[in-house]
């Protein structure tokens, strides 16, 4: 049964090590460019007073392969999906050859097993290898801007891939062997994928852990913008701040009167049509405003990686379990 | 001898149409056997249960003594082609004889690789790229190199030409001369299964019809021709399979164990074409099942 999984999945596997082979040359040649790009303007930056300037050259560097490679890890997981995943079953059943395999000396179960485990971890082995490498190559880059906390490239760094790809393929496996044709459940698979990533990132992967919660007194430097409107009504004053915390995942951001309450009341006189700016935010300053900030702080990186990886392997394995029951019970 | 395969009131419902009811088998082994009925009458659903790729919906099946498909065991012991002799189509014929290897213990490669030299076949084509013949002779070397003791075949010669269909059937009968294995093979063309078989099994409107030795249906089926009149008066012991009245003529065709003495029929044998188109046109006139073609 090894043989012949091998035997069938041989042309992907090596098309899919050779598309490894060249993003890794691609890396080795520009990664330690970008790295030394780092070290000699970013890292120095604080001395030469110029650290804007210095962040954003680096952010443009490479900026081709840069969104590249947001794009492939994006793709990279629901690819798996469709041209491991959905065929895995529905190709054979399309075309009839489950009647040959499932007619040798080897029950379903064993048939369905080695396909899967041996696909499946050829999946998580790809997911992770493209980690891998994308996380070396990128780790100049989470150092500066958002960082790598950031729900945009989370799930594009550390073990999260794995999971996602192991996922994926399941997800695949099972559209294939419930849909049974392989171009439909190709489709099914990425729209579930794609819904179900989204979900997760936008809804579930902030709660995974408790995040912090933290009340202090207003930091007028992270005040970006003063105005009327807001939470209290629109004749209140509204004052809008950006938390400055360096690799932390901002959930929400809320400015408080002393007493807790997001009415913050009228307007002082000094934020009137005519009065300056500074005027204005020296005026807000003497208010005793609070800022109550929940977030999730950078050195979680590695805790939420392994919850969300495991729920997603938990899925995986929870759908080839659903495959396996249903290849013993329902399928003909 | 024991029973290659016995199935008690055995039935199979998709949603709510029974593809096959209220079957009940018992076929002996060392025979070949031909199964044959109407498009949709139920051949496919039966041979599948009998290789386990279904599960009955009533009753039981047994093959060689086993439940279908109980393990690797069971699955050694019987080979099956499937409808449209299905094979990998991005693989060649070496890879599939390697996949017959691999995947059954009790492969004999020197029988297949002598199968496939005798038939012509290049090693190194995929079977994609082989004709409709030579892909059903590749999948029958494959269910025979596996050294079955029952050789299933769901209509293998239905998308044959004459030519191949011929070679087809004669390579099979070949290899159960070699090998002495039973065979049940399925067919809705009589004349394919003429040649072939020695039990014949009749599956009409997902019902078994009848089931014997072909020269025991033949011994006991006649056709009897002769002035019109109801067939409700014949003797208790003639069941009547299938009517045809002309104004002036009664065609019968019945069943019976003794000798006919009314004088006033005209007794001929049957063969088995006709006698497999009797069941299909009573079967069709007691209004249970339109009758299908039974020949192309």
């Amino acid at each position: 049964m090894m043989w012949l999984t091998w035997r069938q999945f041989r042309a992907q596997t090596v098309a899919a090590a050779g598309l490894l082979a060249v993003l890794a040359i691609a890396f080795a040649v520009t990664g330690p460019q970008l790295a030394h790009l780092y070290d000699t303007t970013v890292a120095t930056c604080a001395a030469q007073h110029d650290c804007q300037s210095a962040v954003s050259g680096l952010q443009s560097d490479d900026s081709f392969l840069q969104s590249l490679v947001r794009l492939l890890m994006l793709a990279a997981p629901a690819l798996i999906g469709i041209f491991w995943g959905a065929p895995l079953i529905s190709h054979e059943i399309e075309a009839g050859t489950h009647r040959l395999a499932w007619t040798q000396s080897v029950t379903r179960f064993r048939w369905l097993a080695v396909k899967l485990g041996l696909a499946g971890l050829a999946s998580m082995a790809v997911g992770g290898l493209l980690s891998l490498m994308v996380t070396w190559w990128s780790s100049p880059l989470d150092r500066v801007g958002a960082g790598r906390l950031d729900p945009s490239v989370f799930g594009e760094r550390g073990i999260v891939p794995v999971g996602y790809a192991a996922f994926a393929f399941a997800l695949g496996v099972t559209a294939g062997l419930l849909i049974r044709r392989t171009v439909p459940a190709m489709a099914v698979t990425i729209a579930v994928f794609a819904a179900v990533e989204t979900a997760f990132t936008l809804r579930v992967l902030f709660h995974l852990i408790p995040p912090v919660r933290v009340s202090s007194p207003l930091n007028m430097a992270w005040v970006t913008e003063t105005g009327r409107g807001g939470p209290g009504g629109p004749d209140q004053l509204f004052v809008g701040i950006q938390p400055n915390q360096p690799g932390a995942w901002i959930g929400s951001s809320e400015v408080t009167t002393a007493a807790g309450s997001t009415s913050l009341g009228r307007p002082p006189s000094a934020c009137g049509p005519n009065s300056t700016y500074s005027a204005c935010t020296a005026a807000i300053a003497r208010m005793h405003l609070r800022q109550v900030i929940v977030y999730q702080p950078g050195s979680r990186f590695w805790a939420l990686q392994w919850y969300e990886t495991a729920i997603y392997l938990a899925l995986a394995l929870a759908l080839a379990g659903f495959c396996v029951w249903w290849v013993r019970r329902r399928v003909s | 001898m024991t029973a290659v395969l016995k199935a008690q009131g055995l039935g199979k419902r998709y949603r709510r149409r029974w593809a096959l009811s209220d079957c009940t088998i018992d076929i002996p082994a060392g025979r070949v056997v031909g199964l044959v009925g109407p498009n949709g009458a139920g051949k496919t659903t039966l041979l599948h249960m009998a290789v386990g790729l279904l599960p009955p919906t009533t009753g039981t099946i047994e093959v060689l003594g086993d439940r279908p498909a109980a393990g690797p065991a069971q699955l050694s012991r019987v080979g099956f082609v499937a409808q449209d002799t299905p094979t990998y189509s991005g693989l060649t014929v070496a890879d599939h004889l390697r996949l017959g290897a691999h995947l059954n213990p009790g492969w004999d490669d020197a029988t297949a690789r002598d199968r496939i030299e005798r038939l012509g076949l290049d090693e190194r084509q995929r079977a994609g790229k082989l004709s409709g013949g030579q892909r059903a002779q590749l999948a029958l070397t494959l269910a025979l190199a596996k050294r079955p003791e029952l050789l299933i075949l769901d209509e293998p010669v239905a998308s044959l030409d004459p030519l191949a269909r011929r070679e087809f059937l004669q390579g099979l009968l070949e290899a159960v001369v070699d090998q002495g294995l039973s065979v049940v093979l399925s067919s809705h063309l009589v004349a394919d299964l003429e040649r072939t078989c020695d039990y014949l099994i009749i599956l009409i409107g997902s019902r078994v019809q009848i089931a014997g030795e072909v020269e025991h249906l033949l011994a006991t089926h006649r056709r009897l021709t002769g002035p019109r009149r109801d067939p409700a008066r014949l003797p208790g012991d003639q069941h009547v399979v299938s009517v045809s009245h002309t104004d002036r003529q009664t065609t019968l065709t019945v069943r019976t164990d003794g000798p006919i003495h009314d004088p006033a029929w005209i007794v001929s044998p049957i063969g088995l074409e006709d006698l497999v188109l009797a069941y299909m046109s009573g079967t069709a006139a007691t209004g249970r099942r339109p009758a299908l073609e039974v020949q192309r």
